[in-house]
């Protein structure tokens, strides 16, 4: 192995490659090879970092210098001043955090401050594309932990349910307990499937999660193939994740080749493998039922439950299905016992949450901290506050699918529990801030012709009302609504959620209700003189 | 690469129905899927016509109508919508000279709405086949469209 005096990490997602980060790649190799450093100088590709809108970025180590919005253009300066000189390029935007020569502080870069990442631990510190890198990192223990301790799979289940984790995927159900019906459910056929589906507006997570460190959902899926004793494990990402489908499909390549994956994985005669499955666009089929549905090769339309997934899932077998989030937690949990994940986050809800922070703040991107952070914190410490000095006016937590925050709940905490104390929910983790200039009406509307576009139409419940309430709103928005109108809105959204068939039709109630209950003003404002 | 050989990397289970659809239609010039290729479908996997479309049908990937070389999605989801995507919208109908669902004459561009494409933190965002472009604005949409169309 050789040693590298320098080290440059350049984070790949879809933001930097929109930026165009294989451009600054390919002048750096250029540059370093004209100057006959390549024994010298290590170009990583890396997962994120978590910083959205800021361009290419570049890290160096061991200086720790963080360079964002980098183009070609600068890297011949770049790679004299920071690579052969060894001092800050200082034309360039950058950011330092070496703390030995007593420079700053990460504040500028908002997002890069201190995080509790169990999750994204590895994300950019690792080639994704490279296994041996993630070897190196820890990954794989938590699998090797149970083949060398000769763990059995219900003790796999017990460590998952003490350790309370729950399901990050929206609905908060204890993943333990899932996986304790599913492996106690009748029959020798069960699936795993790990649900990478990520629709909900605002919501990039799970992506960055797949694209930064896809190897901890192999080893998470294997983990839990095992345990709910599952031979086949599906991944089902949306189609239009190709930087995530692609990553993926190198990893379980990767795993096969290291009998981490395959027939008798690490001589323990447990055979397991995973198959990827693409989706083609619809919203509902992030509910579990019409994303079984989806992978036996029929519409996405959700099913009646009960009975559950765990017991009649893919092909009527017993399925779990995992968020990706979920799943990502599992290999640590394993690996540094359940009482280490425990101290994470607060008491009913252990852990970790990736938030995905955008809007109108300084900072868009991605955080991961402990359950139970306040939002406060979230959008003002990590966002970096209001952009261009604006005020703060609502936040729309969870997507569409989600609950407006007015300021006077911006102390709530982040998790399950203290949400649903105040009619709201953790929902995908999506934070979406609104300055003082927004409309919240036309938010709301904007909301609704999402749910009336998606909605799968196999209930009429959801199929009319959706359609119903974009109608009612539109004629708000055109000066048209009457007073009545607004209560409509509430009384039927109340009535698809009791009567809905999925989570769909059963969702706008939040964003309407929410919106109505804290802007109401802002709705009547609307309704002309002589009906208000 | 033509649709038979397509059909024939796939085991004939109706498990791999959306999968062909994604090969084919990746597979076409015109990006979608004609009945012809749906019928063959259907008949490979024993499915009926009616079945096969049904699925078709049913998810936004899939086109039943042939389209531009280039196919342009700008998500229109709330936070888009809240970051400015309507006129940038509007700017694409513009430039392009299409409405959405529309493809221009000379066959180059299929103008499309699509819900979240998970680069919220770039918003408004835009696809142009498997290219994403955020940060839009008005003003940079005429440059962004006539650089993919001097492009190879």
């Amino acid at each position: 192995m050789s040693i590298f005096r320098s080290h440059i990490l350049l984070p790949v997602d879809a933001d930097t490659v929109e930026a165009g980060v294989f451009a600054v790649k390919r002048c750096i190799e250029e540059e370093i090879a004209a100057r006959q450093l390549e024994s010298e100088i290590k170009i990583l590709e890396t997962g994120t970092v978590g910083i959205s809108g800021k361009g290419v970025i570049l890290v160096v180590y061991p200086e720790r210098v963080y360079y964002t919005g980098v183009t070609p253009d600068q890297i011949p300066r770049f790679v004299e001043e920071q690579l052969v000189k060894g001092r800050i390029c200082r034309e360039m935007t950058h950011i330092t955090a070496d703390v030995a020569a007593g420079v700053k502080s990460l504040h500028g870069l908002g997002l890069t401050r201190a995080q509790n990442r169990i999750i994204l631990d590895k994300s950019w510190k690792i080639d994704p594309e490279n296994i041996s890198e993630v070897l190196a990192q820890g990954g794989y223990s938590g699998l090797e932990k149970i083949v060398a301790d000769r763990i059995s799979p219900e003790a796999v289940i017990a460590e998952i349910k003490q350790s309370g984790l729950r399901g990050r995927g929206g609905a908060g159900f204890p993943t333990g307990l899932k996986w304790e019906f599913t492996r106690k459910a009748a029959g020798d056929e069960k699936y795993i499937i790990c649900n990478a589906d990520e629709g909900e507006p605002g919501t990039f997570k799970d992506r960055l999660i797949l694209e930064g460190d896809p190897h901890k959902l192999v080893e998470a899926l294997t983990i839990a193939g095992y345990a709910i004793g599952a031979r086949r494990g599906f991944v089902y990402i949306r189609g239009e994740y190709k930087l995530s489908i692609e990553r993926m499909r190198k990893a379980i390549e990767q795993a096969r080749q290291y009998n981490l994956l395959g027939k008798n994985i690490l001589e323990s005669g447990f055979d397991f493998d995973i198959e990827i499955r693409m989706g083609a666009g619809a919203y509902v089929c992030g509910e579990e039922t019409s994303l079984i549905e989806s992978l036996e090769g029929k519409r996405g339309n959700p099913r009646v439950k009960p009975p559950y997934p765990v017991t009649h899932g893919l092909w009527q077998k017993p399925t779990a299905v995992n968020n990706v989030e979920t799943l990502a937690n599992v290999p640590g949990i394993i690996a540094n016992g359940f009482a280490w994940f425990k101290k994470l986050g607060t008491e009913k809800c252990p852990g970790t949450k990736v938030f995905t922070i955008l809007g109108h703040v300084e900072y868009p991107g991605l955080i991961e901290v402990d359950m139970g952070t306040p939002l406060r914190e979230i959008v003002f410490s990590y966002g970096g506050g209001i952009k261009g000095g604006k005020r703060f006016k609502a936040a729309l937590l969870g997507g569409a699918a989600g609950v407006f925050i007015p300021e006077a709940l911006l102390d709530v905490r982040m998790d399950f529990e203290s949400l649903k104390e105040n009619k709201a929910v953790l929902g995908s983790g999506a934070v979406l801030v609104m300055d003082e200039s927004a409309s919240i009406v036309e938010m709301l509307f904007s909301i609704l012709k999402f749910f009336a576009h998606e909605s799968c139409g196999q209930c009429a419940p959801c199929r009319i009302g959706t359609r119903q309430l974009l109608e009612i709103i539109y004629r708000i928005r055109q000066g048209k609504g009457k007073v009545e109108d607004i209560d409509a809105m509430v009384r039927l959204a109340e009535t698809m959620q009791a009567t809905s068939l999925c989570p769909l039709g059963q969702s706008p109630v939040m964003p309407v209700k929410s919106a109505v209950d804290y802007f109401r003003s802002e709705f009547a404002a609307l309704i002309p003189a002589q009906q208000a | 690469m033509n649709r038979d050989k397509i059909l024939k990397r796939y085991d004939p289970d109706q498990y791999n129905l959306l999968a062909i659809l994604h090969d084919i239609q990746d597979n076409s010039p015109q990006h979608y899927l004609s009945s012809d290729d749906l019928k063959a479908t259907a008949d490979y996997l024993k499915l009926s016509l009616s079945y096969v479309h049904g699925v078709a049908t049913f998810y936004t990937m899939y086109s039943l109508k042939p389209r531009g070389r280039h196919i342009v999605r700008i998500c229109q989801s709330p936070p888009c919508h809240l970051m400015g995507s309507t006129d940038v919208s509007r700017e694409l109908m513009r430039t392009l000279g299409v409405g959405f669902g529309e493809t221009t004459a000379d066959g180059q561009f299929t103008l499309e709405m699509t819900s979240c494409l998970g680069v919220c933190g770039v918003a408004p965002a835009m696809m142009i086949d498997d290219e994403v472009y955020g940060n839009l604005s008005v003003e940079k949409i005429e440059r962004i469209i006539a650089a993919v169309r001097s492009a190879k």
